[in-house]
């Protein structure tokens, strides 16, 4: 029975950590090739939310998950194209400075937009309720959001592994002077990968509206969880930000299964012990222009 | 005022009540013929509310202190009021322990404390038989105010002959509450009961939904601009509330339509208790001529009667400085009753009945004592 309850908190948790990952990819992704902490990225999340929820009045909920993120993204061209790009090269600091203060932009502009109390979003009702299998059991949301959280997973990996793009976008990574000696702009890429970033920080916010609260700092409260994943899982490694996000999922519901009062704490306690081990994170690589 | 955080919803709303009191009294003369002059501030947590406080006493010459809604920032307020001997009036925080044990001189409470909230509930949840002999898990906020209402949540408990087989202590700062949910159904209640505050009752709520557990979901705290935020379908049980907009008498009515007039959303029971708090004050100052702490004091202590947009009039307790007055259980209205989606309660009768004294519901000296020193 005992161990029955326990499976029930790991599934919930690797759940949890797949919406963790739709965040941190990004996140790692847009630092991985440009070199920007993206402190902004909690923002974006924030806007799929809202953006979501205001589709879903008018085209419903599955008009407004698919719509969302694409408009974020679209907004994505812009962010990189007028502001991340003058700071590739520039002192990290400029570029934490610039985009801290676009995540507090944002979110003043959602106040002024949609008001400060938070604004109502419901699942919609062929998907409430939990599934039963035998004595487990799990919401039937959650589920749909795994689901879409592998297909996002699977469509990335392909991305990065099996197309010119991604090649270019790993060697990117490692040796952007080789890919420029190739004759390779690398900024086209950029554009593309934060485009994909921010649309899966819509993402998560578009799914995750219905079940939680949607308030201006929204951003804010998600980006630090998203942070500690990509420092768990280390940089320029897909795998890493995967099964980092998956571990923080499953150890904050391990905890609160037998120790609640530390469950928030526990995923901090994860990453100082990683970080003891592993200061590169679980899987990061060596990258040459960040030593 | 919160204004960010996760009372930061219900703080905005606070502060769009206390400024069309502001200037309503302004424009019929201010007070003792001057203009009010508004200082508002983000409370954020306890340590800045009291560095805060205690600047606007000290620099800004501020003549008293009013606001509030966490019961943890409203106790260091009530120390900065009682050090520097100016009135606060703490208008949201609802830990009885504030008007007990950590009461003083200088503090009075305006909204309802969590024992008042405890017997609202309980006394609806009785009349449905949802008691007796019912075994209970609560889910409550982890700090001063929660663990208070948890402490009142038990005494209600083991005097009706319902037994708590699970309490979870819930950080301030969770917003994903599917582990403790899961716990929730491990345990198999008869009924779920939600001691949490602020956008984590919304949260919960929301994520109860989602999960469609059989066991009904109560609680014991709940701010209607928190149960607006939570979506259609998704809040049902008994809960209690201070005030809300379709009570139905003529003060209120007029109050209502002035502020959906002037903001264009109904007012929320913060937006409420900041406007009749702050004409409270003009009253007194206005009757007694004078600002002085001690003058104020001794105006509130004689149980002065305000009406306070309720059918019957309220006045604020001499020995422990609290706003006595009715409060309403409520449950959920039906989807297609509703009128817009602000319409979302059905409130229940007034307690206490209209037969009893309004005090019979308030905790007694014998079971939250105050000393306030001299």
């Amino acid at each position: 029975m005992q161990f029955g309850f326990l499976l029930e908190q790991v599934v919930n948790g690797l759940v949890l950590g797949g919406y963790y990952l739709l965040i941190a990819l990004g996140l790692s992704l847009i630092f991985s090739v440009g070199g920007i902490v993206n402190l902004a990225h909690g923002a974006f999340y924030a806007l799929g939310a809202y953006i979501s929820v205001e589709i879903t009045r008018y085209l419903g909920f599955g008009s407004a998950v698919v719509l969302s993120p694409v408009a974020v993204a679209l907004l994505g061209i812009l962010f990189e194209r007028f502001i991340l790009r003058r700071f590739y090269d520039a002192d990290p600091i400029l570029s934490l400075l610039v985009t801290f203060g676009l995540a507090m932009v944002t979110e003043q502009a959602i106040r002024i937009i949609w008001g400060a109390p938070p604004i109502s979003a419901a699942i919609p009702q062929e998907f409430r309720g939990s599934v039963f299998l035998g004595d487990f059991l799990f919401s039937r949301y959650r589920l749909l959001i795994l689901a879409v959280v592998a297909a996002v997973l699977i469509g990335v990996w392909l991305l990065l592994h099996k197309t010119s793009f991604g090649r270019v976008v790993r060697a990117g990574i490692q040796r952007p002077d080789m890919v420029a000696a190739l004759g390779i702009r690398l900024q086209p890429h950029m554009t593309a990968i934060v485009m994909l970033g921010v649309g899966m920080a819509a993402l998560g916010g578009a799914f995750f509206a219905p079940i939680t609260i949607v308030h201006p700092a929204m951003g804010a409260e998600i980006i630090t969880v998203a942070f500690v994943v990509v420092v768990i899982g280390g940089l320029g490694s897909f795998w890493g930000v995967v099964i980092a996000a998956l571990l923080v999922g499953v150890v904050r519901g391990i905890t609160i299964h037998f120790a609640p009062a530390a469950g928030e704490a526990s995923i901090y306690v994860l990453m100082f012990l990683v970080l003891m081990v592993r200061p590169r994170g679980l899987l990061g690589e060596r990258i040459e222009k960040f030593e | 005022m919160p204004l960010t955080g996760f009372l930061g919803a219900i703080g905005s709303y606070a502060q769009l009540g206390v400024k069309m009191a502001a200037e309503e009294i302004n424009a019929s003369g201010g007070i003792l013929g001057k203009p009010i002059d508004l200082m508002s501030e983000d409370s954020v947590n306890p340590a800045t509310a009291s560095t805060k406080a205690q600047r606007m006493i000290e620099q800004d010459g501020a003549v008293l202190l009013f606001g509030e809604i966490s019961s943890a920032s409203s106790l260091t307020i009530m120390q900065v009021a009682e050090r520097n001997k100016k009135v606060f009036f703490s208008t949201g925080a609802r830990s009885d322990a504030l008007r007990g044990k950590d009461c003083n001189r200088y503090s009075f409470h305006c909204d309802i404390p969590n024992t008042v909230m405890v017997n609202a509930v309980g006394t609806a949840l009785k009349q449905k038989g949802m008691v007796k002999g019912k075994k209970f898990v609560t889910l409550t906020a982890d700090y001063i105010f929660g663990h208070d209402l948890l402490k009142a949540a038990k005494a209600f408990f083991s005097a009706n002959d319902a037994t708590l087989i699970g309490d979870e202590l819930i950080a301030t700062d969770v917003t994903d509450f599917s582990p403790y949910l899961l716990k929730v159904r491990q345990a198999k209640p008869d009924v779920v009961c939600c001691n949490l505050a602020g956008n984590q009752v919304t949260n919960l709520v929301k994520q109860y939904a989602e999960f469609g557990f059989p066991y009904p979901l109560v609680g014991f705290n709940l701010n209607t601009g928190d149960a607006w935020a939570m979506g259609e379908g998704n809040l049902s049980g008994t809960w209690p509330t201070v005030w809300y907009h379709t009570l139905d008498n003529p003060a209120s009515k007029t109050f209502v339509e002035t502020f959906t007039k002037k903001y264009g959303k109904p007012p929320e029971n913060h937006a409420w208790i900041e406007y009749i708090t702050l004409k409270m004050i003009a009253q007194a100052i206005n009757e007694t001529k004078s600002t002085e702490s001690d003058a104020l004091i001794a105006y509130f202590e004689k149980q002065t009667q305000f009406d306070i947009m309720k059918s019957r009039k309220a006045y604020f307790r001499s020995w422990d400085h609290q706003l006595v007055q009715e409060a309403y259980p409520f449950t959920v209205k039906p989807k297609g009753e509703m009128k817009d989606k602000w319409d979302m309660l059905v409130l229940g009768e007034a307690v206490p009945g209209a037969g009893a004294e309004l005090e019979s519901i308030y905790p007694t000296k014998t079971q939250n004592p105050c000393n306030m020193k001299a």
